[in-house]
């Protein structure tokens, strides 16, 4: 640990140095209202073109306005598991706290997400395939991934000891990665019932520009609100696992002298 | 804008519970959320404070975690 400490300290510099718990804790501070601000001004700006500007679909009538929220949240769901398994990788190979911690803080989010596409999915899927649920390869390893966040915030959280919580939890991230490139691809490798990646809803190109629009804009809010949840939890957990040091009881001199 | 009116919206042509139950369950969820980041922030200053007065940190085992650190 000296060894890595005087190993950055030679590049103060460079971005690296916000691999330092210390440093990047102010960092995030700073960084999160703006995040959630973009995803606030996104989100808005999205639900208004979902909801009053994209038409009506010809084949599926006002339901199929559950994709605004459906495909956003499906895609956050797959891609934060991989975002969490990056850098899980990382600290392995790197052994960072920090990329530990941030793995440990996208998980409930990642979550969120996961039971957001499979609830708005359930719904979708009653009006226009006549049931909530089906067993076919999407949704299944869809349900999969749920399973994989919920035993990587139970493992991580039963397990005392940071250093084998932090490793436990890489283990599972890692493995459970091969599952990501699964549900994607489940919709071309097997026959299901749910349908491919379709982002041209209609024939109309008009008509699927305002739709492709809406779904792009709530993605990139909720891609920012992730960002900002994210690293307002990360401080979170940077405090706990710092709290025997130094700068970590300043910040708590601070927060106390404003309470 | 697509609604003759505000009912018709609301109503979303028949779909309202499928339509709105997923809108209605996503911003429940992340209202949810907000509130337990929120949360957990508070808890965790107010828990190492709290923590912090029981014990203060001895100078001798921080000048070594300084260096370790």
């Amino acid at each position: 640990m000296m060894k890595e400490k005087l190993s950055r300290s030679t590049e103060p510099k460079s971005w690296l140095r916000f691999s330092a718990p210390q440093m990047f804790y102010p960092l995030a501070g700073k960084m999160a209202p703006w995040f959630a601000a973009v995803a606030a001004v996104l989100g808005v700006v999205g639900l208004y073109i979902g909801l009053f500007v994209a038409p009506t679909d010809f084949q599926q009538g006002e339901v199929y306005r559950v994709i605004f929220i459906h495909v956003p949240a499906a895609w956050m769901s797959m891609f934060v598991y991989l975002v969490m398994a990056f850098w899980s990788a990382v600290g392995l190979v790197m052994n960072t706290r920090l990329s530990f911690m941030m793995a440990k803080a996208l998980a409930p989010t990642g979550a969120m997400f996961c039971f957001v596409a499979l609830w708005t999915g359930a719904l979708w899927g009653k009006p226009t395939w006549g049931t909530y649920w089906v067993w076919d390869a999407r949704l299944t390893s869809q349900l999969l991934l749920m399973f994989l966040y919920l035993g990587f915030m139970a493992l991580t959280a039963a397990i005392e000891d940071p250093r084998r919580s932090d490793r436990a939890g890489a283990l599972i991230a890692l493995v459970g990665a091969v599952n990501v490139p699964i549900i994607y691809f489940s919709v071309s490798w097997w026959n299901t019932l749910h349908q491919g990646a379709s982002v041209s809803l209609t024939k109309a190109p008009s008509m699927a520009s305002t739709m492709l629009a809406g779904m792009l804009l709530m993605a990139f809010a909720a891609w920012a609100y992730t960002i900002a949840v994210t690293l307002w939890r990360v401080r979170s957990l940077i405090l706990e696992r710092e709290r025997h040091t130094e700068w970590v009881g300043h910040e708590l001199d601070a927060q106390e002298g404003r309470a | 804008m697509e609604w003759a009116s505000w009912s018709a919206f609301w109503a979303m042509g028949g779909s309202a519970f499928f339509v709105w139950g997923s809108y209605f369950v996503t911003a429940l969820l992340i209202g949810v959320e907000l509130m337990m980041v929120r949360h957990r922030r508070r808890d965790t200053v107010r828990r190492l404070i709290r923590l912090r007065r029981a014990a203060p940190p001895r100078a001798d085992v921080r000048v070594i975690e300084e260096s370790v650190q």
